[in-house]
């Protein structure tokens, strides 16, 4: 999207290190947020209010505002480039009910998230891929940015590795807009593709600048059970729910009003909750989510759950295949199972990314608590913290992001590259690439690279987690120490040029592990529950003392903290109940 | 359980020819072929070469073919192909490296089709969304799983014997928007696939419709195609 907007006007390049159409946008399904008002009354505020009380109010209000302001043309204007949403009888675009969206006057679920079957972030990728070839957008596929280069303070380019030759390039720029997503495989149950791994936000660490909240991790509550591929919130948005191990249906206990459609940070601690309280199943760390037609429609009739026309609420099989046809792929594929005879497996699983390279509102990355604009240097999507989703993030809430702020950050950079001079490359300009790369060709070899990616991905799923307690976050930062000591020992055994993915895989380890410290210690720090982090020895959420942004920013190895205060509008903080 | 998995290997810097490695390992049968892959790769050999990504089945980026049969590596289990595994490269495009074959012919018949939504015409006055009714939606909804992994195109033996064919996933494309009633290049689009490198080498066997891991119905849909060169119908 930013690459779209920015070719509008000024010469642009593409740099990704997947061919652009393997993004993990494309694995997003449930649907995209708007208060398009297609099927029940909505409205933008209502879409501010919930996205402010999901984000725990650690939101931006301004941002998130204008998110929510934009967000029904933004949807409209992705229909116009072509995208297939699915469509209401009248023909206009359909949308499902999610997480934490409400009509703000009954407080029940509103249909609010337009969507594509279960797959709409694919729609949105193909979509605006296709619309990057119309307009002749340059592709740089299959190059990995390892650096980022300034001069006096202002953005003069990146360097990228180009897979296919091994070579470094140096990319000469008025300015540079990092897209480049989150880092969830630093986790071991993951949702995440394996090409996430933080490489943007450490590039950008690396060379001084801040990050924003990275304790603020998304557990999303319905990953299968161990491979952690994730289950559209949709299917609950569809009348699925969530049963433990001794049969009971758990989440009115945590969430009265909208049950098993409260914000994700809530339904995750609940099924962890019932798990530790013995209520998994068969005593394991999984419990079900049941979507079979019958169940639905039982649990529906006992929410007294109408259509927009007032009828009561039903499904039949062949809607749900209709409306979910991947999940019930998945299903199928990976587990052997029928959805629609059988229920589903899940547990919590790695998501989503809250924190990261700090933004305002037009995607300028911003480097301190004044929020003081970086030269030719942007950010959007799930590597940026703008911040609109703060401490927990709403289902849809992503998709409209990287829209929004993928929009605004192209035209954005291409106004201020429309007017900027070149700055001057810097002296040997990949040196400080190649010495990273060099390294770890050259390392002795002793330790194994998947030993401790495995080590890692282990101790912050366990120790930085759902759950974070001040003794299990202490002795994951030690051994995230011991794993980058042990890191440095890594040797790559590939010595060719062509396709190293053994020297990129090293490289990506580098990212994960820079990261992981930093998020270890900005959790371990705040000492306060909030949103996605949650803590056993702070259990509840202080304003007093903790409503404000973290900044991290790396000082010879030290992970420097420091704050920023949150924008606060119209919303002043309260209890967050659903 | 044991398996064995029996990997083509061909390192350009130093190989003639491709060969072939065979490794003894202990598996699921649950496990995905890509987690095999990557534990050959994490503890056997470092320098083994293959693409991937989300791991679930819709990035596209690991379509291979696992005991003669194309899929993607994600989404096929060691319970699906048995305990003797065999991985090659795609056939029909260039080996760069071990699994990673040269995917810029494929991207290029992609973007022949005119691969973008294009409708010039004014938008709705009140700028609302372009009317569509479900019907009209479904007609096209098949096509617009595609991912662009290139296990149909590879798996066709016109597009093997042919320089020039579109193949399967380049008409998977064109038939996603021809039939989109929204859209207003179909005239352009049907022209383009009704060439000779079009439509007319596909020879109904099949092999797309039974590699593509999204299930859509190729043969099908180029059937569709056809139907429409020769009528300029769209019905």
């Amino acid at each position: 999207m930013a690459g779209l907007y920015a070719s509008r006007s000024v010469k642009t390049a593409v740099i990704s290190k997947l061919y652009p159409t393997r993004s993990h946008t494309g694995a997003a399904q449930g649907g995209i947020g708007a208060a398009l008002g297609n099927l029940e009354e909505d409205h933008p505020e209502w879409h501010t209010y919930d996205t402010v009380k999901g984000s725990d109010y650690l939101g931006d209000q301004d941002a998130i505002e204008f998110m929510c302001e934009e967000a029904p043309e933004a949807v409209l204007e992705l229909e116009h480039m072509g995208l297939p949403f699915d469509r209401t009888p009248d023909g206009k675009i359909s949308q499902r009910p999610f997480g934490g969206h409400t009509n703000n006057v009954t407080g029940k679920p509103v249909r609010r998230a337009a969507h594509a079957a279960d797959r709409t972030g694919h729609m949105i990728l193909q979509t605006l891929y296709q619309q990057c070839l119309k307009n002749k957008v340059t592709f740089f596929d299959e190059f990995q940015v390892l650096d980022f280069l300034s001069v006096n303070g202002k953005t003069a380019g990146v360097v990228a590795v180009e897979l296919a030759t091994g070579e470094l390039h140096v990319f000469h720029a008025k300015a540079v807009i990092f897209a480049t997503g989150g880092h969830g495989r630093i986790f071991e149950v993951t949702s995440n593709a394996y090409a996430y791994t933080g490489d943007g936000a450490a590039v950008l660490l690396r060379r001084g600048i801040p990050l924003e909240d990275m304790e603020f991790f998304q557990f999303h509550p319905t990953g299968i059970y161990k491979l952690g591929i994730l289950i559209t919130e949709g299917v609950r948005g569809e009348g699925g729910v969530l049963i433990n191990g001794a049969g009971e249906r758990f989440m009115p206990k945590y969430a009265p009003t909208v049950k098993d459609l409260a914000s994700r940070d809530i339904i995750s601690r609940a099924i962890y909750t019932e798990i530790r309280e013995g209520r998994g199943v068969n005593g394991k760390n999984y419990v079900y989510l049941d979507a079979r037609p019958e169940s639905v429609n039982r649990y529906a009739a006992l929410d007294g759950r109408t259509n927009p026309d007032g009828s009561a609420y039903t499904v039949t099989a062949e809607e749900l295949l209709h409306k979910l046809p991947d999940i019930v792929d998945f299903n199928r594929v990976y587990l052997g199972i029928d959805p629609m005879t059988q229920m589903m497996p899940i547990q919590p699983t790695a998501h989503y990314t809250m924190g990261g390279i700090p933004t305002n509102k037009y995607g300028e990355v911003v480097v301190d608590d004044r929020n003081t604009v970086y030269p030719g240097l942007y950010g959007a999507g799930e590597c940026a913290c703008v911040s609109v989703h703060g401490a927990n993030r709403l289902g849809t809430n992503s998709l409209l992001d990287l829209i929004v702020f993928g929009k605004h950050s192209g035209l954005k950079a291409a106004e201020y590259a429309g007017q900027a001079a070149f700055e001057p490359l810097p002296a040997d300009a990949e040196s400080n690439a190649r010495a990273q790369l060099d390294e770890l060709r050259g390392g002795t070899g002793k330790e194994n690279a998947f030993d401790i990616a495995t080590e890692m991905k282990k101790v912050m799923f366990d120790d930085v987690g759902i759950y974070r307690s001040s003794k299990g976050m202490q002795s994951a930062i030690e051994k995230i120490g011991e794993l980058r000591e042990r890191f440095r020992h890594v040797k790559v055994m590939d010595t060719g040029r062509i396709f190293n993915t053994e020297l990129l895989n090293a490289w990506e380890l580098g990212s994960m592990l820079d990261i992981a410290d930093v998020i270890a210690r900005c959790a371990l720090n705040r000492t306060e529950s909030r949103g996605g982090h949650s803590r056993e020895d702070f259990s509840k959420r202080d304003d007093q003392n903790w409503l404000k942004h973290t900044l991290a920013v790396l000082n010879g190895g030290r992970v420097d903290i420091s704050y920023k205060p949150v924008a606060i509008t119209k919303y002043p903080p309260k209890e967050r109940t659903y | 359980m044991q398996v064995t998995l029996r990997v083509f290997r061909y390192n350009p810097e130093k190989d003639k020819r491709g060969r072939y490695e065979t490794y003894t390992l202990e598996a699921e049968e649950t496990d995905r072929i890509l987690d095999l892959l990557e534990k050959v790769k994490g503890y056997h050999d470092g320098t083994l070469s293959f693409r991937r990504s989300c791991a679930h089945g819709v990035c596209g980026s690991d379509a291979m073919r696992v005991n003669g049969r194309n899929y993607l590596a994600c989404k096929v289990l060691v319970r699906d192909v048995g305990e003797r595994i065999t991985v090659e490269p795609l056939l029909g495009l260039r080996v760069i490296k071990d699994l990673i074959v040269d995917m810029e012919p494929f991207f290029d018949n992609y973007k022949k089709v005119l691969p973008y939504f294009i409708n010039d015409t004014a938008l709705p006055e009140d700028g609302k969304e372009r009317r569509q009714s479900p019907e009209q939606r479904a007609r096209f909804d098949d096509t617009t799983k595609c991912i662009l992994c290139a296990a149909c195109t590879t798996s066709c033996p016109s597009y093997w014997a042919s320089d020039d064919y579109l193949g399967p996933a380049a008409l998977v494309t064109a038939h996603r928007f021809i039939f989109d009633s929204r859209d207003a290049a179909a005239s352009e689009r049907l022209k383009i696939v009704g060439e000779t490198s079009g439509v007319a080498r596909c020879h109904t066997i099949y092999n797309c419709t039974m590699a593509c891991p999204r299930e859509i119905q190729i043969t099908r849909a180029i059937g569709e195609l056809k139907l429409a060169t020769l009528t300029g119908k769209l019905e």
